[in-house]
């Protein structure tokens, strides 16, 4: 739920958010931009003098899923759009997290909210990121200027891609009104093999055989004793998972093959569809860590070095993106941590906790990065709270 | 182009001797002989020699030359094979050409990040080279991949006919190193994922040389498919090639290619390769699939059975390495098949949304009679991406000038219909003047203000991708309200 102690501005048009905005600059007045609301607490919050909600842009614009485009308003909830999207066979093929439940909050995410933070689930590694989806939008930059960039087909390189930079900005930049994403067929099945029981090295190298295997792998997760012990799984072991999706004959050859390729790990179990469709919504909204008052972490590190963290910083670790992605609970110093996390070649975000979200940057891209902020949104009307490490 | 600077051109041997200093050797080329092989890239349309060609073999070469060129406000034009088909390594005659070509060294290959660190000049195909006897490549696949090189690429954001299923360079990039024009080396992403900050990293991609000079280059490797099929579908429409495009999508196969050309690309490429093209066909798809035999095996069926529903004349799947190849042949050699029918052709590039593909075609078709002008045409159909071949007589006068004005009305119609002016060969100068049929002033005021935090001077790569020049003092006004400004600490420009 959206505070109440600020006031709520609600436009039904972009129209209107060009007024808002415009009118919060004239004013000297700074604006917090919300989805669904969900993701406020992220860093501490964004802070401002007024909340923008762009629940009111909620409509679908133009789904045609021949082109396998989808043009809709930024406040329209990503749980809608799903349904839509299965409806006809396909899907939001970056797999976006909800993160409701990890992130304590209620309601339910926007399309726009999760393009703006970038998200992207289990299925990054083989499919992509959400930036990789994002072909074009519509937005009010803290100019109060609407302006539009990319297209509305899926094969576009005219003018600077500024979806790109949009995605992950977290509503510093602009607000976005309406966004064009590409979707993909759904997999007609899945299924997962399990290994039990490796630590956090094996596990890695489980990941990285699977994923270096011709064997299209879409999702390559570990579980360590401690995260797999949680609810759902209560396991004794740890678990190490890897997916693969796609026409049944071919899953199949797939799984037979990967399954031999990794018998030094032990025994593989198989899961079916169901419930491989099951443990991956578990991973993808890092259910194990939902319920922990500890700071928790999201780290990007070069894939290879994902079992470093945990070794490195102690804590409790959670294994996405076949390393490459670490959920880390943990009580170290943010400074000593994102110190330690950048020595592996990666960077740390505080998801849950208090103080700053972002990882601070220095020297010419910390230059850089304000001068882009000032190109887009001079006057620091949205999102003040929010520094994009500069 | 932005009129060239008499200062500048009478300050000529001063700007190569400073240059010589920065870049000892044979790094500097200043002689009127040495500066032709630099005068166009592929838009050969288009020639200018420049003042003068550096090229540097260091990251600190280029931070000094950059640096010094802004100082003394001298424009720069980075390039790296000169393959750009919209013009964007056109040098400026009062501007210098950085040429990458010497940055040719492939610095790591790291399996177990599944990524690649090479130089810029490293050719595109040059890197899968690198690391196939392991399994692996990297994706991407312009038809120039044996000569143009990663750095340009990255600056053009390329495509190929692989791109349906695995993306365009930005969706293969991992990191890279990039010079500002100021000298300043900045590194944007790395090995993991998703770089922290803004996405710096995929508004560089497909810059066109606007942004920065790269300088190392971060990519992504994937590992072969363990087979691949091609398949040859003839139709007699374009509109049954059209709707099986169709079919073939909505029955959730994504294939690794999904081409399509029209009868006169399909005669040309067959009298130029014989790569046994059905010659009677109005349309012609070529459908590649891969990933394990069972799958190949199981969607080639399916793909045949949806092709025959609409019609399809030839049916083929190849049945071997070599006959994929040839399946390939042809369509690879499209371009120089159809330069063997006409003195000169002018290559197109624009997207549309793929319903719109019969129309439009037809309007082309018409667009040729009117301007007395003979079209082929070769389809990324799977991405709704045109590339028109406009036939043309440079000797004749006038024809060049009409082909010009075709290729313009068919990126006009692009636009119309809902599409793009440029699919994977970049704006450049070629497509710059049609910006406005796009965005409009505030969409394009916006974009170069993103160039402003980049080169706030605009010395680096000028007169390409934007219609008009505006200073950046003049783009980057601040409304201010009460004579104060909120966050005074941020820079502003």
């Amino acid at each position: 739920m959206l505070d109440l102690a600020v006031e709520t501005l609600r436009p039904k048009s972009a129209t209107e958010v060009v007024g808002l905005v415009a009118e919060a600059g004239a004013a000297g007045r700074a604006l917090e931009i919300v989805g669904g609301g969900t993701k406020r607490r992220v860093g501490g919050g964004a802070g401002g003098d007024a909340l923008l909600s762009l629940a009111g842009l909620s409509k679908v614009i133009d789904y045609a899923p021949e082109e396998l485009v989808l043009t809709a308003q930024a406040g329209v909830k990503l749980s809608v759009l799903e349904k839509l999207v299965a409806a006809e066979g396909q899907m939001l093929p970056f797999e976006p997290p909800h993160l409701v439940k990890l992130l304590g909050a209620k309601g339910q995410p926007t399309l726009g909210g999760t393009l703006a933070a970038n998200l992207s689930g289990p299925r990054r590694i083989r499919a992509g990121a959400a930036r990789d989806h994002f072909l074009g939008f519509e937005a009010v930059t803290g100019r109060g200027e609407l302006v539009k960039a990319g297209g509305r087909v899926v094969k576009n390189v005219t003018g600077y891609d500024l979806c790109k930079l949009m995605a992950g900005s977290w509503g510093t930049l602009a607000v976005l009104t309406e966004v064009t994403i590409k979707v993909l067929p759904a997999p007609r099945t899945e299924l997962t093999i399990l290994l039990f029981g490796l630590d956090d090295r094996q596990a890695g190298e489980a990941m990285t055989l699977a994923l270096n295997a011709p064997a299209e792998v879409s999702g390559a997760a570990h579980l360590p004793p401690a995260a797999a012990g949680r609810p759902p799984l209560k396991g004794e072991l740890a678990v190490t998972a890897i997916r693969l999706e796609g026409f049944a004959a071919s899953v199949a050859a797939r799984a037979e093959s990967l399954v031999t390729a990794l018998r030094a790990f032990g025994r593989a179990e198989l899961i079916d569809a169901e419930h491989s469709r099951e443990f991956w919504a578990q991973v993808r909204e890092v259910q194990a860590f939902q319920k922990d008052a500890r700071p928790l972490w999201r780290i990007s590190v070069p894939p290879a070095a994902g079992w470093r963290v945990a070794e490195a910083l102690g804590g409790e670790a959670f294994y996405d993106w076949g390393g490459g992605l670490v959920w880390l609970l943990s009580q170290a110093e943010p400074a000593a941590l994102r110190a330690a996390v950048r020595e592996l070649g990666g960077h740390a975000t505080l998801y849950r906790g208090e103080g700053s979200a972002f990882e601070p940057l220095e020297g010419p891209l910390a230059r850089l990065t304000a001068r882009v902020k000032a190109a887009f949104d001079p006057g620091g009307v949205l999102n003040p709270g929010r520094t994009m490490g500069a | 182009m932005p009129a060239p600077d008499p200062a500048l051109l009478a300050k000529k041997a001063q700007i190569v001797r400073a240059l010589q200093r920065l870049v000892p050797g044979e790094g500097v080329v200043g002689d009127p002989a040495g500066l032709v092989p630099f005068q166009s890239d592929g838009l050969s349309a288009y020639r200018q020699t420049p003042l003068a060609v550096v090229l540097p073999e260091t990251t600190a070469q280029v931070s000094a030359v950059l640096a010094w060129c802004q100082e003394n406000g001298v424009k720069v034009v980075p390039r790296g094979a000169g393959t750009s088909l919209s013009g964007g390594a056109l040098p400026l005659q009062d501007g210098v050409v950085l040429g990458m070509a010497k940055f040719n060294r492939i610095l790591e290959v790291d399996y177990a990040n599944r990524c690649a660190v090479v130089q810029p000049g490293v050719t595109n195909l040059a890197i899968t080279g690198a690391v196939e006897a392991d399994g692996f490549y990297y994706a991407p696949d312009p038809s120039s991949q044996v000569a143009c090189t990663i750095g340009g690429n990255v600056a053009e954001n390329s495509g190929g006919v692989h791109c349906l299923k695995y993306g365009l360079t930005t969706n293969n990039l991992l990191g890279c190193e990039i010079v500002l024009m100021s000298g300043e080396v900045v590194r944007l992403g790395g090995k993991g994922f998703d770089a922290a900050g803004y996405d710096l990293l995929g508004v560089v991609t497909g810059s066109e040389g606007l942004l920065g000079v790269v300088t190392e280059v971060t990519v992504r490797l994937l590992t072969k498919p363990q087979t691949a099929r091609a398949m040859l579908l003839g139709f007699g429409s374009v509109e049954a090639a059209g709707a099986t495009v169709g079919d073939v999508i909505a029955a959730g196969v994504i294939p690794a290619g999904l081409e399509m050309m029209d009868r006169p690309a399909i005669l040309a490429a067959e009298a130029f390769v014989g790569a046994g093209y059905p010659t009677d066909a109005e349309a012609l798809l070529i459908v590649e699939l891969d990933g394990p035999e069972a799958e190949c095996a199981e969607l080639s069926a399916q793909v045949a059975e949806l092709a025959r529903a609409r019609g399809a004349t030839t049916v083929r799947t190849s049945e071997s390495e070599a006959e994929r190849l040839a399946f390939w042949a042809g369509r690879k050699a499209a371009f120089p098949a159809v330069g063997r029918i006409s003195p000169d052709y002018y290559c197109m590039d624009g997207t549309i949304p793929r319903r719109q593909l019969p129309h439009v075609l037809t309007q082309i078709t018409q667009m040729g009679l009117e301007y007395g002008l003979g079209v082929a045409n070769v389809f990324h159909a799977g991405d709704g991406n045109l590339h028109p071949l406009i036939l043309y007589d440079a000797d004749k006068p006038g024809q060049l000038e009409a082909a010009e004005a075709f290729g313009a009305d068919i990126l006009k119609l692009c636009v119309a219909v809902g599409g793009v002016l440029t699919g994977e060969h970049g704006v450049g100068v070629e497509k710059r003047d049609l910006m406005g049929e796009m965005f409009n002033e505030t969409d394009l005021a916006c974009q170069q203000r993103v160039k402003c935090a980049f080169d706030p001077d605009l010395l680096l790569n000028p007169g390409k991708v934007f219609p008009r020049l505006h200073r950046c003092a003049e783009l980057g006004r601040v409304h201010v309200h009460r004579g104060a400004v909120a966050f005074p600490e941020l820079p502003r420009f």
